[in-house]
């Protein structure tokens, strides 16, 4: 058995790198898909203690674990429902819609270093690709709007538009702030950057940054409470009104990939990736948990995906023009201070730029 | 090898696009394939390793200028016969703008040639080391300084003169007064009063 896996390690080596990359492409893929099911089932679950239910707890997996089987229950219902395309509609765009949703948000992990080895892409402008992928996501949202040619699917499309583009540049701002403090736009590299312990991490000298992007995040994924592009009290479902079985579904998978994505940003961009907060300490420094890993990042995700949940079940949801208002005259400005703020800190050599090469 | 067959899909795609944009029926179909022309031309730069203009053409063009040109090209109510009954009366014109542009292209290059590149000698690529993205910032903030807060401030007065030019105050306007609106605590509208319980008879 031993002599077989160095076997096949051995034979992973000899591969091409093509191959090795559309294997890695393929791995991270189906583990985010798996992941974003069980999110949605921890979701219901967390949403439900929080509301003293019990949340799904009927299907299981072959006879165990009361609740588990939901995701796949639901996935198969959707799958062997009717897609209905409604007369009237731009049938091609409709079609394709979903599919431009789903796209950058899976596209964009070729950038994210999951672990100090693993890294599908190096590439120096990843901050840049990240900003791109994230800012052509509102297209597969506005395109269903349109061509489901029904009123309330177009006001959905459009509050949406108007959301993303104007939280888009806080987010920007935001990320300039990282880019300032990192000195590099690889992501592999703003993880290096932070080394030195858990208040060397950029959340602390960039904090407002922080919760800038946290926040822009939750309206770019469109989530409570920044979720008036679907809006049901208001505008019935918004965008995917006209949407049903696996077409649904695909903005489903859309919207909870773009959650686990925004968090792994934010652990990446302020919270040190990879990076072991117990580095250095006496007792568990020394023992696995002291060294960088994907353990530490999946931890790291997972709390930010629990503050994803718990707004939703916290907070009532904004108004429109108070989204407006946030984004343009709150989140954007105080971007632009602390860069300013920042400028200080590299002219006096304090925090992140108290390390010898900055200079 | 492999780059030229990329190369040829990218630019037939691209050309595809370009007359997709000029062809289609429906205005919002024309903005979708100008979108699909951006981002076939980044693609073609990226294989010619410019993977800062690439993707600044994704951020800036499909990202954000295209979303607010489908924004209101999808609230339009166009008559498209209305549109079309003009076509054939003004196309000379258009004929003469196009024949116009192509010949200034032409002029640029045959005048100066492509700025020193040889053309005959094909592609070099840099080493894995290199960052586009470096390179470019060390230039436009040293040398090209000057020009490039121009550019910024011509944008910047850009924007308030647009914003200006829209800006109107109709007078019996109503409006919230959002900054009322969040300074409101609960104790000015929520009054709690203890009830006691009726006795049970």
């Amino acid at each position: 058995m031993h002599t077989q896996i160095q076997h096949l390690l051995a034979l992973w080596g000899t591969l091409p790198e093509i191959v090795r990359t559309v294997v890695w492409i393929l791995i991270i893929t189906l583990v985010v898909i798996l992941c974003v099911a069980f999110l949605t089932l921890w979701e219901r679950k967390v949403i439900g203690w929080m509301q003293l239910r019990r949340g799904p707890n009927r299907v299981r997996i072959f006879g165990l674990l009361p609740g588990f089987g939901q995701p796949f229950a639901d996935v198969f219902k959707l799958l062997t429902k009717e897609v209905v395309v409604p007369s009237g509609a731009s049938k091609f765009l409709f079609r394709i819609a979903p599919a431009l949703a789903l796209v950058p948000a899976l596209a964009a992990w070729a950038v994210i270093p999951l672990s100090p080895q693993l890294v599908v892409s190096k590439a120096n402008a990843g901050l840049l690709y990240l900003l791109a992928l994230s800012s052509m996501g509102v297209y597969g949202i506005i395109l269903a709007g349109w061509a489901a040619n029904s009123k309330y699917a177009f006001l959905g499309a459009m509050r949406s538009a108007a959301q993303m583009v104007a939280y888009e540049i806080a987010m920007g701002f935001a990320l300039v702030g990282v880019l300032m403090a990192a000195g590099s736009m690889n992501l592999g590299q703003i993880v290096q950057h932070q080394q030195g312990g858990w208040l060397a991490w950029n959340w602390f000298w960039l904090f407002p940054l922080f919760v800038v992007y946290f926040i822009a995040g939750v309206a770019e994924t469109n989530r409570a409470p920044f979720d008036v592009a679907e809006g049901e009290s208001e505008i019935v479902a918004g965008f995917h009104v006209e949407y049903s079985g696996i077409a649904f579904a695909l903005f489903f998978l859309a919207e909870y990939a773009n959650m686990i994505l925004i968090s792994a940003l934010t652990a990446v961009f302020f919270f040190g990736g990879w990076l072991s907060p117990v580095a250095g300490y006496p007792v568990l420094g020394a023992t696995f948990l002291g060294d960088p890993s994907f353990f530490w990042l999946g931890l790291k995700v997972f709390v930010f995906l629990f503050l994803f949940l718990w707004f939703r079940a916290t907070f009532p949801r904004y108004r429109y023009d108070q989204i407006m208002r946030l984004g343009w005259k709150a989140l954007i400005p105080v971007t632009l201070v602390w860069i300013g703020v920042e400028m200080l800190m590299a002219a006096i050599h304090i925090g992140p730029w108290a390390r010898p090469w900055f200079h | 090898m492999l780059v030229q067959i990329l190369f040829y899909l990218f630019a037939t795609l691209l050309v595809a696009g370009a007359l997709g944009v000029i062809t289609a029926r429906n205005p919002v179909y024309s903005a979708l394939f100008l979108v699909f022309s951006f981002v076939n031309s980044a693609a073609i730069w990226l294989l010619v390793e410019a993977e800062f203009l690439a993707i600044v053409l994704v951020l800036v063009y499909v990202g954000a200028v295209m979303v607010l040109f489908l924004f209101v090209v999808m609230m339009l109510d166009i008559n498209l016969a209305e549109l079309k009954r003009g076509f054939t009366r003004f196309a000379w014109l258009g004929w003469i703008t196009a024949l116009a542009v192509i010949a200034e292209i032409m002029g640029v290059i045959w005048g100066h040639g492509l700025g020193g590149i040889d053309v005959g000698r094909g592609f070099v690529s840099e080493p894995a080391s290199y960052s586009n993205t470096r390179a470019l910032g060390q230039v436009l903030y040293t040398r090209y300084a000057y020009p490039f807060e121009l550019a910024a401030v011509l944008l910047i007065v850009a924007i308030v003169a647009a914003i200006a030019l829209t800006l109107r105050r109709r007078p019996g306007l109503k409006v919230q007064d959002v900054s009322r609106q969040v300074a409101v605590r609960a104790e000015d509208r929520l009054r709690v009063v203890k009830v006691s319980p009726e006795k049970r008879s």
